[in-house]
């Protein structure tokens, strides 16, 4: 018994020798629900873009729900699930998606309490954690844990951090975080395990706002070092 | 505050403001969250003449009561309890005419988990993207009830039907979720699957609207550890580390990296909703 949906022709579209054809694997979810897999950030990246494309010029069937995540698009709310699995391996995707909209910049203070602790694991001066961090160009890969918490990538891998072996029981809103191959910012209190390095006052999610989340999926952000806390 | 408001009495164990919740915004990881039993808040609306989208009230096992400042129709639906208007018994899933001043008593559940509360005109709370519903994931939108909240009601719209009662389905002695495998039916071993759809779990009193948390054996995992974080749907049953499935409701995290190995079908969702703890829950194929 197998969980993958397998499309007719056998649900992996490996590339077969178009290089802009996406590699996926898609997977039923439910009854209205598809899962698509691709093998890379980037790949989840630019198929989410061609999807937003799609709904945006009406060629899209009505889905509900784009939530493009680490590896995987799933698309919810959708009538004919299987219709879709069986086209998405014929679309054209550019590998590259378009450039980049907007680039929001964080003010940011590198005063986190992990600061010491990360510098540590990365093997380099405390001083150099902050200039490795704000000298990134950052993407909002995916959201979730929180409205306004984004999952931004742009470290490189020798970057990635592990989680805390204790999580904290309140961080503060602000708190610019890392974990494994992440930065996220806290939008308000809450638990965490993630490593603190420092403290924004952009204010990540503000539903009278719009739009309400200051980051979506596709966000380009730069850490933007700001002076020393002032402390009343 | 006008007079078209309702004044919260007894505002019960959990009581929280419902509509058809905010579709649209997984991305953004916001949950849709929404009545947990749809047919049962729409079936309240029907009755007081409100529109498929005016907010309710759920409540949770212990009722709530209400003093609205203005003469309305309630309905009370969903989990079955007794009704009262300034102490006279009133009917359950009918129309209620209940007079400006008066109490509005909903008493505790004697089946089902939770009743749904329409007042004539809806509960007036002010919407976040679109949608009343009180999220209890994320926190957005109203505050959960306490005693002395005071919310605006909205402008009466269409007439309230007539009807002695509608009918509405028992609360379940057994739930039945018939199930589809997958997305991540591969990390479970082939005997978890077995498991899962031939075994009877239960209920357990951890459950709320998040997930229906469920007791019975433990479904054992073919790849340990956890998936990179992948978009949720409502209905999908997920195996934490503990191997008790998790059915996720309208308040369900948007992404999450434990493996979903079935989906419940969106039409025995709402039974879940009135599931009261240590009801024997079956997945079926």
């Amino acid at each position: 018994m197998s969980a993958a949906h397998t499309g007719p022709d056998g649900g992996r579209a490996a590339a077969h020798g178009a290089a802009d054809r996406p590699r996926l694997t898609t997977r039923l979810v439910g009854e209205h629900a598809l899962l698509v897999e691709l093998d890379s950030g980037s790949a989840v990246e630019a198929l989410h873009a061609a999807l937003l494309e799609r709904r945006e010029a009406g060629s899209l069937p009505p889905v509900r729900e784009i939530v493009p995540a680490a590896r995987t698009v799933l698309l919810d709310g959708v009538h004919d699930p299987r219709a879709l699995a069986a086209d998405l391996p014929s679309w054209d995707v550019p590998a590259q998606p378009a450039p980049a909209r907007d680039t929001v910049e964080l003010p940011v203070r590198y005063d986190g309490p992990d600061l010491a602790e990360v510098a540590a694991l990365w093997g380099v001066p405390v001083d150099e954690v902050a200039r490795i961090h704000a000298a990134t160009e950052f993407r909002v890969a995916f959201c979730g844990f929180a409205p306004g918490f984004g999952y931004l990538t742009g470290l490189p891998e020798r970057y990635a951090t592990p989680r805390r072996a204790t999580p904290r029981t309140s961080v503060p809103p602000g708190s610019v975080a890392l974990a494994g191959p992440y930065t996220g910012v806290y939008p308000r209190s809450s638990p965490g395990g993630w490593q603190l390095i420092g403290t924004t006052d952009a204010v990540l999610w503000d539903h009278t706002r719009v739009p309400a989340a200051l980051l979506a999926p596709g966000t380009r952000v730069r850490f933007v070092p700001a002076g020393p806390a002032v402390r009343p | 505050m006008t007079d078209s408001a309702v004044a919260v009495i007894r505002a019960g164990a959990l009581t929280t403001v419902q509509d058809l919740g905010r579709p649209g915004h997984a991305h953004l990881g916001v949950p849709r969250s929404g009545a947990l039993d749809r047919p049962a808040a729409l079936l309240a609306n029907r009755l007081v003449g409100n529109g498929t989208s005016a907010a309710v009230l759920e409540t949770t096992l212990t009722g709530c009561a209400l003093r609205p400042r203005r003469t309305l129709t309630a309905a009370v639906t969903g989990a079955h309890c007794s009704v009262t208007v300034d102490g006279r018994p009133a009917a359950w899933g009918a129309p209620v005419r209940v007079p400006a001043g008066a109490l509005l008593d909903i008493g505790h559940a004697r089946a089902g988990v939770r009743s749904y509360v329409a007042l004539s005109g809806g509960v007036a709370a002010e919407p976040v993207l679109g949608s009343r519903s009180t999220d209890l994931l994320s926190g957005l939108g109203p505050a959960p009830l306490a005693d002395g909240t005071v919310l605006p009601l909205g402008v009466a719209g269409g007439p309230y039907a007539r009807v002695d009662t509608a009918p509405q389905p028992r609360p379940p002695v057994e739930l039945v979720l018939r199930v589809t495998l997958g997305p991540r039916a591969d990390w479970c071993t082939h005997e978890a699957l077995k498991t899962l759809t031939t075994r009877a779990y239960r209920v357990s009193p951890a459950s709320n609207r998040i997930g229906l948390r469920t007791e019975g054996p433990p479904l054992e995992r073919a790849i340990p550890g956890e998936l990179p974080s992948e978009g949720l749907v409502s209905g999908a049953v997920q195996v934490p580390p503990d191997g008790r499935p998790v059915v996720f409701l309208a308040d369900h995290p948007t992404t999450g990296g434990y493996p979903v190995v079935a989906v419940v079908r969106e039409a025995d969702l709402w039974a879940a909703a009135q599931a009261v703890p240590g009801t024997p829950v079956r997945f079926v194929l």
